[in-house]
């Protein structure tokens, strides 16, 4: 889809008779594109996270451990409770302005997207995190953190969060 | 170069002086990379403000390091060659903060401080086995974070900075592993 909306997209470049009219078309095209693309990313989502091995996404956990921990807070906010939960807003937490303002909330959809590119998801979020780029590790990732968010580590009065 | 000649190929080592010597090319590195900084030199990196929140962020991380190696080295569990080495990695992790913590007062911001209290699980440390674990797994984390810092700055000799820190806690958990009799170097690639 987004490779017909840009091949569309030169065509309407390329000028002569019409060449306004066929941009018009072009930018009719690329919002479409952009539409479909936007349908697209909640399945697609929902999908992987239905994929995703917990197992796996411990080990990709690992990564997360100099800032983050599932029963209390460190660097970063504490991991029970999250899928769900608005994000900044864990009491006592000192969050960026950007996380509390950002109108997250956290589950497998808004987690992907974060995970792969946390500062340009979350402008001005304090996580100066690159991202995962792999889908498949993402999806493992979320797995984790929703499994064990349903485990005993989060089943403590002072894991539930 | 003398001293890796010195300690790695002349002379049996020794681990105090090595651990010693690793401190000091260190904190001559650090200053180094503080020092020679053109952008900051000049006051014009293109976004201090996002590059002194990803510092300010490693650097509460490197606070909560020291005072994890604190605990274990209070603990009484760890012998005295081990809770020598564990002191020897708080330096470290103090040198990283002491470089953040001035980068970031450099362009603009505020060093975050430590915490009063941190969390840790104490009640899960048993064993010199469960501190030296729980300290590679802090060690561990704290690569593959500088290892996702190291694209994100502006200023490249910040990700310059960050990979030589990240070197150092890869090494950290490489011996933390050795000690555990976990193979140091279990992949090719940090991730």
């Amino acid at each position: 889809m987004v490779v017909s909306a840009g091949g569309a997209a030169a065509r309407g470049g390329r000028g002569g008779a019409g060449s306004a009219a066929a941009a018009r078309g072009s930018r009719r095209l690329l919002r479409a594109a952009a539409s479909c693309l936007a349908l697209a990313i909640p399945a697609s989502a929902a999908a992987v996270d239905a994929a995703g091995d917990p197992e796996a996404g411990a080990k990709v956990y690992t990564r997360c451990e100099a800032c983050h921990t599932f029963a209390y807070d460190r660097t970063g906010p504490r991991h029970c409770g999250l899928l769900g939960r608005k994000a900044g807003s864990v009491a006592g937490f000192d969050y960026s302005e950007a996380m509390k303002r950002s109108g997250i909330v956290w589950n497998a959809q808004t987690l992907d997207r974060f995970l792969a590119d946390p500062m340009s998801t979350v402008p001005g979020t304090t996580m100066g995190y690159a991202g995962i780029a792999d889908a498949g590790e993402r999806a493992d990732l979320i797995a984790f953190l929703r499994t064990q968010g349903e485990g005993p580590a989060c089943r403590k009065p002072d894991g539930d969060g | 170069m003398s001293f890796l000649l010195r300690s790695s190929f002349l002379e049996p080592i020794d681990r105090r002086a090595w651990l010693g010597g690793s401190g000091r090319l260190l904190s001559a590195g650090a200053i180094a990379l503080l020092a020679g900084r053109p952008a900051l030199a000049a006051g014009k990196p293109s976004d201090p403000a996002q590059d002194a929140r990803i510092l300010n962020t490693a650097l509460g991380a490197e606070l909560e390091a020291v005072a994890a190696y604190q605990v274990g080295a209070d603990s009484g569990l760890l012998q005295k060659n081990v809770r020598e080495l564990a002191l020897t990695f708080q330096g470290h992790h103090k040198a990283h903060a002491d470089l953040l913590a001035a980068t970031v007062s450099k362009l603009g911001g505020k060093p975050v401080s430590a915490k009063a209290e941190y969390q840790f699980p104490t009640d899960q440390l048993k064993t010199q086995a469960d501190v030296l674990r729980f300290a590679a797994g802090l060690e561990k984390g704290a690569a593959s974070a500088y290892l996702g810092a190291v694209p994100l700055f502006d200023d490249r000799e910040l990700s310059k900075a960050a990979a030589s820190i990240l070197g150092d806690e890869a090494m950290h958990w490489a011996v933390l592993r050795n000690a555990l009799g976990e193979d140091p170097v279990p992949a090719a690639f940090v991730s």
